[in-house]
């Protein structure tokens, strides 16, 4: 299954993003799975709530970055797609 | 030559029972059980849990035994999450029900890892030696999903179950798990003394890391497969734990302190325990933790590799089971002497067909250290 514009990602129910006091960094986490992701990283996961598409992310974000739509579309795709891979993020209507 | 540095650890697996009402005959517990007179108490637990914290952990497993024979799992889980820990429940399920599973759930559990024994229903429960155990256990899934709770399924896989694997993965589907987990038995404790009738063969490892490479493409995005390739079948060993004393450690029931869950067959090591031992004491100091941290114990040929930064040498007990001293490198390398001795093994034990398993019991039948010796390459064969 491809993520594509219309796709609704979110973190799995098992995800959890967090502040982490001790190493001073976030901390994006599931069974098993632990990773550091950079602030653009940060402001991409964020934004996936089950409720926002794809496509309304990246335009969301060019805005922030004041950075042209495509590249970010591009790149925020590569990430999450990086992440569905692990299972951190999910892209389909399955059980909530 | 690689100082060892020392950086707080990821997680933790806090083994909080060893009793069980199952009998897997590869329970990766030890075969000298801890027994419930002698686990930590309540309070004991949840000063682990702030200390864990505040060392660095992020993340603790719930484990047994099974957890959930521990009457006081919820105050637990409560504590450990306001400790500001990830929770994580391992369990069989067996002892849930959905009242207990909304108190988890409200405590602030995060996910669970219920275990299942086969696709089969018959012979999972017969492995588990727990009758109905399946039926109960699927009953449990849905019961996580319908609370809302992650669920990952886990099963152990071996010679006799592999065959079913298209459908067990079916069942994870079915159950709305997030997550499966295939994990081919570890041959230590009671996995050891039943390898001969678990191992599979190259063949059925082969056809699992195809067929479920076939089902992580159809499910991306809706279910993570999880799986490598055993040991005994790989041409190079994994990072045990991530490297000892580098990201993870074992707490038992009776509050010992371990670098992985089978290191209590190491002979002559010492283990720091918690009732007497500030956490980060232990992790950052102890003879135990600081035995094989690092690449600076490593003989060759490990020593001079590129991969022992990677690998860390592989597993120690594996090498202390396999090779007859913990300090050896794992014969799973092929760069091991006795990595050909192990291909071997692996094609005797497969050939012997044997279905003979010992369940796990309150006591192994006989002597299991001394047991254990025979199950190496070097008594084996030299």
């Amino acid at each position: 299954m491809s993520i594509e514009g219309s796709s609704k990602p979110r973190l799995a129910d098992s995800a959890t993003l967090r502040w982490d006091k001790v190493r001073d960094k976030w901390v994006l986490q599931s069974p098993e799975r632990l990773f550091f992701p950079d602030d653009v990283a940060v402001s991409v996961i964020s934004l996936c709530d089950g409720q926002r598409t794809l496509q309304s992310i990246t335009d969301e974000l060019a805005r922030e970055f004041d950075a042209p739509a495509t590249a970010i579309y591009d790149d925020t795709v590569e990430l999450l797609k990086g992440l569905a891979a692990e299972g951190v993020i999910v892209h389909d209507a399955g059980p909530r | 030559m690689t100082p060892a540095r020392v950086e707080p650890p990821l997680a933790f697996l806090a083994e909080l029972t060893h009793r069980c009402p199952l009998q897997c005959p590869y329970c990766s517990n030890p075969l000298e059980l801890v027994g419930g007179r002698a686990e930590l108490s309540t309070a004991e637990w949840i000063t682990v849990f702030e200390d864990a914290a505040r060392l660095g952990v992020m993340q603790v497993h719930l484990s047994g035994g099974e957890p959930t024979a521990r009457r006081d799992l919820v105050g637990l889980v409560r504590a450990a999450e306001q400790a500001g820990l990830y929770t994580n429940l391992i369990t069989s399920g067996v002892l849930l029900d959905r009242r207990k599973i909304d108190d988890l759930a409200a405590a602030g559990l995060r996910h669970i890892q219920l275990s299942i024994q086969d696709a089969d229903p018959a012979e999972a429960d017969r492995i588990a030696a727990y009758p109905q155990a399946h039926l109960k256990k699927l009953a449990v899934a849905r019961e996580i999903r319908s609370a809302g709770l992650a669920l990952t399924l886990n099963v152990v896989v071996h010679r006799r179950n592999l065959p079913r694997l298209d459908g067990i993965i079916d069942i994870a589907v079915d159950l709305g798990a997030e997550r499966l987990e295939v994990a081919h038995a570890q041959y230590h404790g009671w996995a050891l003394i039943n390898r001969a009738a678990l191992m599979p063969s190259q063949d059925q490892v082969q056809s699992a890391v195809a067929t479920i490479a076939a089902a992580a493409r159809r499910l991306h995005g809706r279910m993570q497969i999880d799986h490598v390739v055993p040991d005994y079948h790989a041409r190079r060993p994994k990072a045990c734990m991530g490297g000892w004393g580098r990201r993870f450690f074992v707490i038992a029931p009776d509050g010992a302190m371990l670098p992985c869950h089978a290191a209590t067959s190491i002979p002559g090591m010492s283990f720091p325990n918690v009732r007497t031992t500030a956490l980060k004491a232990a992790w950052d100091d102890s003879a135990a933790f600081t035995a094989f941290r690092g690449t600076a114990w490593m003989a060759e040929p490990c020593r001079s590799c590129e991969f022992r930064d990677v690998d860390f040498g592989g597993c120690r007990c594996q090498a202390l089971t396999l090779a007859g001293h913990a300090a050896a490198t794992d014969p799973v390398c092929d760069r091991s002497p006795l990595h050909d001795k192990l291909q071997a093994l692996v094609e005797r034990e497969v050939a012997s067909g044997t279905s003979s398993l010992q369940l796990r019991r309150p006591k192994p039948s006989s002597r299991a250290s001394d047991r254990s010796r025979e199950y190496g390459l070097v008594t084996l064969i030299d």
